[in-house]
């Protein structure tokens, strides 16, 4: 299956809780970056735990401003955030 | 900002005080080490997800006062238990058992 996202593409990180292991901080979730890379596919960590990770998801590498994570952040405003979120935690941004 | 989902979900919190002197790592530390690579190598637990899981099933007391190792030791025997790989009573009758035999030691 090709990727859904490609790199220098802007997506949102799903604000959901799903109640399971998931792997995306609170305080990443809503948040905009762009794609900084694509690191292959890997199982789904809510579907490793009792089971095999299918289906395998597309991870991507996110790239969003600290300024946007924390509002009184005190470092320079070119500071980012890498960050590694799976495929279906995804969503695009026009 | 969404509500943290668990005692690990700490990212932007207070974290107070860190304490970076370094330590050495205790034998019972390397065997539970070596219990959950061996547990993962066996195919008892599918991933150290699996691992991960059992640590946010933690309450936030014991994940605050537990060291590193002990909350993968309890998350552990959490896992196990919960798949049927040990029950519950083996567990505990063995801790006692070891525990007897440390006393009379």
């Amino acid at each position: 299956m090709s990727a859904l996202f490609d790199v220098g593409q802007t997506v949102r990180i799903a604000s959901r809780e799903p109640g399971v292991h998931h792997r995306v901080p609170a305080y990443a979730k809503g948040q905009v970056g762009f794609i900084e890379r694509i690191c292959g596919q890997h199982g789904r960590p809510e579907t490793l735990i009792r089971g095999d990770g299918q289906p395998f998801e597309r991870l991507y590498r996110i790239r969003i401003p600290q300024t946007d994570l924390w509002p009184d952040y005190q470092g320079s405003d070119r500071d980012c955030l890498d960050i590694e979120v799976f495929e279906h935690w995804l969503e695009a941004v026009e | 900002m969404n509500l943290p989902t668990g005692p690990h979900d700490l990212g932007g919190q207070e974290a107070g005080e860190i304490n970076l002197t370094e330590h050495d790592t205790a034998w019972w530390e390397w065997q539970i080490d070596a219990m959950v690579r061996l547990a993962l190598s066996k195919g008892l637990i599918t991933d150290f997800a699996e691992l991960r899981d059992g640590i946010e099933q933690l309450t936030p007391k014991d994940y605050k006062n537990l060291g590193y190792y002990e909350r993968w030791a309890r998350s552990l025997a959490w896992v196990l238990v919960d798949k049927g790989v040990v029950t519950q009573s083996e567990l505990s009758e063995r801790v006692q058992a070891i525990r007897a035999r440390q006393e009379k030691s």
